[in-house]
């Protein structure tokens, strides 16, 4: 099955890409597609040691042993920053 | 109904006429509060010369949604809008506007503080700056 991942804002220069499509095998847990992303990817692995970076799955938090769906999305978020620049 | 209230748009708003149409929901409102977020020329003792707001597409209407809700539910109000632009910014152009409609003006200045704390902390929205030093994503805190 696949899967989509997304990285946004800063994530998107760090891993050089903004999404990617992920051939995984069925019954895969969220919590072992985070491990086998890490490994890919040395500087989100980096990163998210930071404790800062939110990831969502189909836009909503869910745990690590999520049983992903083929179509599932999963989205590397940033700290965000909306509103306006006046504080 | 909501979709009218709760936009993320590349264009630029008019404060005015997302006032009226708030304000002519219902004939109840008797104030209103507006928080309008600018793009200022300077962040962090450094020249701001653009900026570019990115969101996360579905995610970040869905979070204005929630706000909008959660506001007419804990706050006496009588309506939301909110609205963010994305996309380039230049200095001085408008990036995001709160309106909140209530009886009374007490509610509507809590609720509308409350909106736009809320945006910063749970929408997906990230601010790129350029400023004459390079380019850098900014981490901005309420």
């Amino acid at each position: 099955m696949t899967v989509k991942v997304r990285f946004f804002a800063v994530l998107k220069s760090l891993v050089g890409k903004s999404e990617l499509s992920l051939d995984v095998e069925k019954g895969i847990s969220f919590g072992q597609i985070l491990g086998k992303l890490k490994v890919d990817f040395p500087a989100l692995d980096k990163i998210m040691k930071e404790g800062k970076i939110l990831v969502s799955v189909n836009q909503d938090v869910v745990g690590a042993d999520y049983l992903l769906k083929d179509g599932d999305e999963i989205a590397f978020l940033p700290p965000f920053a909306g509103g306006s620049a006046t504080h | 109904m909501t979709q009218e209230f709760i936009r993320i748009q590349t264009d630029d708003f008019s404060v005015e006429n997302e006032t009226i149409k708030l304000r002519d929901t219902s004939k109840r409102i008797g104030g209103i509060v507006t928080f309008l977020g600018t793009a200022r020329d300077f962040s962090k003792g450094q020249e701001i010369n653009k900026m570019d707001f990115e969101h996360y597409p579905g995610m970040a209407e869905k979070r204005l949604g929630e706000i909008r809700d959660q506001a007419l539910k804990d706050y006496d109000i009588i309506e939301v809008t909110i609205i963010h632009r994305v996309g380039e910014i230049a200095v001085g152009e408008n990036i995001v506007l709160i309106i909140v409609g209530a009886e009374h003006r007490q509610d509507a200045f809590r609720a509308c503080s409350w909106c736009i704390d809320e945006l910063k902390r749970i929408t997906p929205i990230w601010k790129k700056e350029t400023t004459p030093k390079g380019v850098v994503w900014v981490e901005e805190h309420p």
